[in-house]
């Protein structure tokens, strides 16, 4: 099944939550905010909130700035 | 008095002290590395990052998190390269999410060549995530009219620029400055334009509560000494600021006795 994983198609196996998302992506959980179908999620609903197919999940982070 | 002075003028936003009125950037440095040794040499207490999608693809690269010592670094999200109120507030709130605080540096940017702030959405975005408990410091115009709304709309500080962002011009309208720093009731933080320390200096002797660089610094040969100038600058400016100034006179007073002169 397909989702869209900051604004590119990307296929996953079954749905899962977010948690093991972050963790199949190498992604640190504690250094980044989630927006699943635009809405931003808690830390604490990471490991509750489940991505299944056609959902819209945008993972970012701090980069350099001024 | 100044002696006093040095320890006990600290800056303070929304309730929170800070011992440097020097903020800085996160972009452009060369390396993670020079960036945090500029950091340390600058004496800062607050840094701005920008909020962007994580690379899926490559995650080899090291994160910038790693180089900024959160127990000494206010780490201030910004809302760089949004363009709509909408924008700003999502971006805001993501932030949110991916930091420790409420606090944002608010960029709504209004024309690409010149990156000034386009200040009707600036203001809206302001009122809207006030409401939602964000301490805001919007990014606006040198326009003392605009600042005065953003404080009404509830902008914990104003931050007009000296100059476009990036462009290292220096105090473009000082005039301006001092006007905001006499109209506005929350601290002003001169944010964008400058170039080397002189300019620092020159902004806080306007008045300025405080500077936000980042270009200055990274862009700069030799990042780290530009970082120890930049904090010097700004301290000389402050309390130039504080002494009270000599007033500005067409002719020469001497300095020296003018009795007692040999062969007189």
């Amino acid at each position: 099944m397909t989702i869209t994983l900051n604004g590119d198609r990307y296929d996953i196996a079954e749905p899962l939550t977010v948690t093991a998302l972050l963790k199949a992506l190498s992604i640190d959980a504690r250094r980044v905010a989630v927006e699943h179908n635009l809405t931003i999620l808690k830390r604490t609903a990471f490991d509750e909130t489940v991505v299944r197919e056609g959902d819209s999940i945008e993972i970012v982070n701090f980069v350099g700035g001024g | 008095m100044v002696g006093n002075t040095v320890t006990s003028d600290l800056l303070v936003i929304s309730g929170k002290t800070f011992q440097s009125r020097l903020i800085i950037g996160t972009g452009k440095y060369p390396s993670n590395a020079v960036m945090a040794n500029a950091h340390e040499a600058s004496g800062a207490d607050m840094v701005t990052v920008a909020v962007r999608r994580v690379n899926i693809s490559d995650r080899s690269k090291e994160s910038l998190l790693d180089y900024i010592d959160a127990s000494k670094m206010f780490v201030l999200p910004n809302t760089a390269g949004c363009y709509t109120a909408d924008e700003a507030i999502r971006t805001a709130r993501l932030g949110r999410e991916a930091g420790l605080s409420n606090w944002v540096k608010l960029e709504v940017i209004g024309d690409e060549k010149t990156l000034f702030p386009d200040n009707e959405q600036l203001i809206e975005a302001t009122r809207v995530l006030v409401n939602e408990g964000f301490v805001v410091l919007p990014y606006t115009t040198d326009d003392p009219v605009v600042c005065r709304k953003l404080e009404d709309a509830g902008a914990a500080a104003v931050m007009p620029l000296g100059a476009p962002i990036g462009s290292g011009l220096g105090i473009q309208n000082p005039n301006n400055i001092r006007i905001i720093r006499e109209f506005s009731h929350v601290p002003v933080i001169v944010d964008a334009g400058v170039g080397t320390a002189s300019d620092a200096t020159f902004a806080m002797e306007l008045g300025a509560d405080a500077v936000l660089m980042n270009t200055a610094i990274a862009g700069a040969q030799d990042p780290v000494a530009m970082a120890e100038a930049m904090k010097l600058a700004v301290r000389a400016g402050r309390l130039a600021y504080r002494s009270g100034r000599i007033p500005r006179k067409l002719y020469a007073t001497a300095s020296s006795p003018v009795e007692g002169l040999v062969g007189r």
